[in-house]
């Protein structure tokens, strides 16, 4: 399949759509698919600092606990409150009522992929 | 990494695949939590051939289990099976196992068929072969690549089972028992056993006829409502039935009755770690019990389990040993170790999340039992 090639992608399965320095940032439907069974997620608070390539939240499934990485640096201005109450949303709309936070962009993580490259590497993944 | 002779009909199937005790084993189908109420509402087939399986042959094969393992294995009738332990000299488990005695089984012609974990597979059969030297008359054999092992688990299980069967009475084979016959044509070992909670049975085949006995009791069981189902639903349907699991409730620092297993020690024959453990029987130690929570958070394995309120407030009492969401009870559910004033069921604990403390309730194990 093929992903939406208006952001770019962390290795980790998050994406990252930066619109004139705010950044939307949620994960892939691969990384929802593959998490199965969401029970819980924690978001940070809106006016807390995010660092690209460090963990900003946490995302619990049946099986596991996972960090969030950040696909950049800055503050967050805006959080999907709502969303870690119907965690279904991830499984029907990861890349767009899924998004997680939005944050003010600083920098941007140097392992950002683009939409093709992304693509490629959960094709190898199997 | 080893396959079981199932693999490619998994991946057919869409399973995910994931690395378990050195195989390459279905973690899940369609999901944990759909795979474990089916198998409560209906039945599960489960690919169980990572489970290490070795037979034991010849007139001393019950002396020689009788040295190696904790139950009494002679007084096993033909076409029985038996829970029992694997100890080291310091009575510390080795492995928990299940120990199948022939049914056509003899004094002169006697035999044993031992199910054993994959996590402990080498260790035990080095155990095993270092018996087979010392003693005469007796052989054994690993069995785990000559066989496919699978199960079929819930309450539709058996009339699934029976409608592919040919040559054994289900209404005679008791919980606990076995018998040769045929399924979906193919000669088989069928028992009455298994890890869910469920009413179920495990089938042992030769691995070349893998794929026809499951497809045979997947398309018989579709119309009421049997899907196959991975290690994952296996996992929480264990923890909610109250089976222990082997590198979790018991390990290579629990003794048989650290972890309450005293109904599997009889002290009637001379086996490795008898010892040690003789007299200890009804000492005063920490009580394995059960953990229930209603927050989202799952407790899990490591997690520390706090007392409630006073100055008890920050004391560790145990650490989880399993923990999962469970979708037959609807709440979280864990076992722990803790000491015996804090062992009532009712008591209230507190688990460590995290940064987080949630609220916790002692239960009695089993979490669930079927209704017979």
């Amino acid at each position: 399949m093929s992903r939406p090639d208006d952001r770019r992608y962390l290795k980790s399965h998050e994406w990252c759509k930066n619109e004139d320095g705010t950044a939307s940032i949620g994960i892939t439907d691969h990384a929802v698919a593959n998490l199965s069974d969401l029970v819980f997620l924690d978001l940070p608070s809106v006016g807390s600092a995010v660092t690209a390539g460090e963990s900003f939240g946490e995302v619990e499934s049946v099986k596991a606990v996972s960090d969030l990485y950040s696909p950049v640096s800055g503050e967050v201005i805006e959080v999907n409150e709502a969303l870690p109450d119907s965690l279904d949303t991830l499984g029907t709309d990861a890349f767009g009522a899924g998004w997680m936070i939005k944050v003010k962009v600083e920098s941007e993580s140097p392992d950002l992929l683009d939409a093709s490259a992304y693509d490629k590497m959960v094709e190898a993944e199997g | 990494m080893r396959e079981t002779p199932l693999k490619a009909l998994h991946e057919s199937l869409g399973a995910r695949l994931v690395p378990f005790a050195g195989w390459s084993m279905p973690v899940q189908y369609t999901g944990i939590l759909e795979e474990a109420k089916a198998v409560r509402s209906a039945a599960g087939l489960f690919d169980l051939g990572h489970m290490g399986r070795v037979r034991i042959r010849g007139a001393n094969a019950g002396a020689l289990l009788q040295k190696v393992q904790t139950n009494d294995a002679l007084k096993i009738q033909p076409g029985r099976i038996r829970y029992a332990l694997m100890l080291d000299d310091s009575g510390k488990t080795q492995d928990d196992v299940l120990v199948y005695r022939e049914p056509d089984a003899t004094p002169e012609d006697d035999g044993y068929f031992l199910v054993v974990n994959a996590s402990n597979a080498e260790r035990d059969l080095a155990i095993l072969r270092q018996a087979e030297q010392e003693m005469s008359d007796v052989e054994v054999k690993d069995v785990t690549d000559d066989l496919a092992m699978i199960a079929i688990q819930g309450p539709v299980a058996v009339e699934v089972l029976a409608s592919q069967s040919e040559g054994i009475d289900f209404d005679a084979l008791k919980y606990y028992a076995w018998a040769n016959g045929r399924v979906a044509g193919v000669p088989a070992q069928v028992s009455r056993t298994g890890y869910t909670g469920e009413d179920g049975f495990e089938v042992y085949y030769s691995a070349s006829e893998a794929e026809r006995v499951w497809k045979a009791l997947q398309e018989a069981g579709a119309s009421k409502g049997v899907i196959p189902c991975g290690l994952g639903s296996r996992d929480i349907l264990r923890l909610e039935a109250g089976m222990p699991l082997y590198g979790h409730e018991i390990n290579e620092t629990t003794t048989p009755f650290d972890a309450g297993l005293h109904f599997a020690v009889k002290f009637t024959h001379d086996f490795t770690g008898r010892s040690a453990i003789e007299g200890t029987e009804d000492l005063e130690r920490p009580v394995l019990v059960g953990l229930k929570n209603e927050g989202r958070r799952i407790p899990r394995e490591g997690y520390p389990v706090f007392a409630d309120g006073g100055t008890d407030s920050e004391r560790e009492l145990g650490k989880i040993l399993s923990g999962g969401a469970s979708p037959t009870l609807g709440c979280n559910i864990a076992t722990v170790r803790v000491p015996k004033e804090f062992a009532e069921p009712g008591t209230q604990l507190h688990i460590g999340i995290r940064d987080a403390r949630e609220v916790c309730t002692v239960t009695a194990l089993p979490f669930y039992k079927r209704e017979r």
